[in-house]
């Protein structure tokens, strides 16, 4: 490929091999992940994780990358959730993947109607905006009956249940390999923009507005531009919460602590890198079950339950203190992921 | 586009305050084809907030620019861009957490031409751009001797360094009037002299017009063809070099305070 023609990036042969060694290492544990793992942690760990990493990206492109703060994750999760409902109950020639793709497309239209704000304010003023969506499809996919199609609970669920073009999807393995497909897919996807045009207006936004209008950045468009692609991969993102993982969801499932938890997942994980949110989402995931754990062993069952939530939360909070002051590039710079660097990611530009 | 008449640019008449304090009162000066125009003048004399106004940023009270033949009452950002109004900032405005390549490919934003969905799916169309954009950002850091700093993150180079990459990041999309606000400051004397030579090389290779704001008054008046002095936001004298260095009003209001200044 392209690499062969530049000297400077060429590497010795046993670190490709290496690389590509590590590489297929990778894939085969992942694919062979169901197998190695028990039904208990791909059901509630492993494919939350995907999913909440999917999320995590989809947000880490508009805030990370192009600088927009929004707390409107679980609103557009919450779109792509609805929608596919929708699709799958009312258009039901629509394969699954389009439904899910279509939903993603709604999810972005509705990002990119909220995100028009964003080109007149700046940071602590377009949470507002992001808020508003926030609260007004909670409210609007509960005063509308339609959108749940009017059943007693309120809740959606796809009653033909999960299919992948004829193969059935609905076991543990069906659902940990569409998610899987769907999370690596738009993975590479989203790195393809960031390394290309896209990627480097959203950058050269966040880093200094008014200069990369001045040398040509088409300010506006990018700025929706990365409202509609986040807010599509989020959409996708909530389908799956939705179907994958609970399997039946309602408003609730993508209240403000959803999106509270999407951000966190990134500022944790790192701010403007693709394996940020990755990295964020085990830790979010992980996290309880490790605090779970060492509380058995200490105190051998004494904590209850409730306690137990609250210290979770007291944990949190003062690990997202932590990052936004001490490293605002999270897990992915403290595990020297990332190269140092002399700029450092704020969620408030001044 | 329009060549053949008038000057490449003219500013008439223009007028900008802050809050009612007058940062620049009635200005006008042309700038001819292909000509280096070196605005000089003690700090806050309105230098930089004339090159704001020229790209936009700045919108004017009065007065108008007059920009290859078309007249503007106010220019936007992007509108300067697209007409080819390249820039380089004062205190360098680098998106200072991009790689220095990145950092100039980015100038060449206006001429992207492909969709967002080219550029996920890396169809042909997009990958052709991205080897065009990078090739010719190569040739940009090539000239400015930049290469063996491509992939560094901007942010952690010195600042003369910086100021190199902003007037590379200005010029890769072949600008038709190029506006430099003190390319030179923060470089050593080797420095200076070099990229004061690319400059001069950028002027008569490309044709390029440049108006730039220099301090360095040895360099302004070997390289410009064309001197504009302001004071207090209003012109003092407007000529070539050799009368703005024999001028007794420029001596005194300018140059004198000037060295005083330096050699404080």
């Amino acid at each position: 490929m392209s690499e062969i023609n530049l000297p400077a990036a060429a590497e010795p042969v046993d670190s490709i091999g290496l690389k590509a060694l590590g590489a297929a290492a990778a894939v085969g544990l992942l694919l062979a992940a169901p197998f190695l793992a028990s039904e208990y942690w791909i059901n509630a760990i492993i494919v939350p994780f995907l999913i909440l990493s999917l999320a995590g990206l989809g947000l880490n492109l508009l805030t990370g990358y192009a600088g927009q703060l929004s707390l409107g994750a679980g609103a557009f999760m919450m779109v792509g959730a609805y929608a596919t409902f929708s699709l799958q109950l009312r258009v039901p020639d629509l394969p699954l993947p389009l439904a899910l793709v279509v939903a993603g497309l709604i999810a972005g239209a509705v990002g990119l109607a909220f995100g028009i704000p964003s080109t007149r304010i700046k940071g602590f003023y377009l949470i507002v905006s992001t808020l508003a969506a926030q609260f007004f499809f909670e409210w609007l996919f509960l005063k509308f009956p339609w959108f749940y199609n009017g059943n007693s609970s309120a809740t959606i669920a796809l009653s033909r249940g999960l299919s992948f073009f004829g193969l059935e999807a609905n076991g543990p393995h069906g659902r940990y390999y569409l998610t899987l497909g769907i999370v690596a897919l738009l993975t590479l996807l989203s790195l393809n923009l960031i390394r290309g045009q896209t990627g480097r207006n959203w950058m050269a936004i966040r880093d200094m507005d008014t200069a990369a209008a001045v040398i040509g950045v088409p300010v506006f468009r990018a700025k929706l531009q990365a409202f509609a692609v986040s807010s599509f991969i989020l959409g996708i993102a909530g389908a799956l919460w939705a179907f994958a993982y609970l399997g039946s969801a309602s408003v609730q499932s993508f209240g403000l602590t959803r999106s509270y938890q999407i951000l966190f997942i990134i500022i944790i994980g790192g701010l403007g890198t693709i394996r940020g949110a990755y990295l964020g989402a085990a830790f979010v995931s992980l996290l309880p079950l490790a605090l779970d754990w060492l509380f058995q062993h200490l105190f051998s069952g004494h904590v209850d339950a409730g306690l137990l939530q609250n210290i979770q939360k007291a944990i949190f909070g003062i690990l997202i203190i932590w990052f936004l002051i001490k490293e605002p590039e999270g897990l992915a710079r403290l595990l020297g992921l990332r190269r140092a660097q002399g700029a450092r990611r704020r969620l408030f530009p001044s | 586009m329009n060549t053949s008449a008038g000057p490449a640019l003219e500013v008439r008449n223009v007028s900008l305050s802050f809050k009612g304090v007058k940062a620049i009162s009635d200005l006008s000066f042309q700038v001819e084809h292909h000509e280096i125009c070196a605005l000089i003048g003690p700090n806050g004399a309105g230098k930089s907030s004339l090159l704001n106004i020229l790209n936009g940023v700045y919108v004017p009270d009065s007065g108008e620019i007059v920009f290859e033949g078309e007249h503007f009452r106010r220019m936007q950002p992007l509108e300067a861009a697209r007409r080819g109004i390249g820039r380089g900032f004062q205190n360098n405005a680098l998106f200072s957490g991009m790689s220095v390549l990145d950092n100039v490919i980015a100038g060449l934003s206006r001429h992207s031409r492909v969709t967002l969905v080219e550029e996920a799916f890396r169809l042909p169309r997009a990958l052709g751009q991205e080897r065009a954009f990078r090739q010719r950002a190569h040739d940009v850091l090539q000239l400015f001797d930049l290469e063996k700093h491509a992939e560094t993150i901007v942010g952690t180079l010195p600042y003369g360094v910086q100021k190199k990459v902003e007037i590379a990041r200005a010029i890769v999309a072949k600008p038709r009037l190029l506006l430099l606000d003190e390319p030179l400051a923060g470089m050593n004397s080797a420095e200076k002299q070099e990229v004061a030579a690319v400059i001069a090389r950028l002027n008569k290779e490309l044709d390029l017009t440049i108006v730039l704001i220099e301090h360095d008054i040895g360099i302004v008046l070997k390289l410009a063809h064309h001197v504009v002095v302001l004071d207090y936001g209003r012109k003092l004298v407007d000529g070539p070099p050799e009368t703005i260095r024999d001028n007794p009003d420029v001596i005194a209001a300018y140059l004198g305070s000037e060295h005083a200044e330096v050699a404080a």
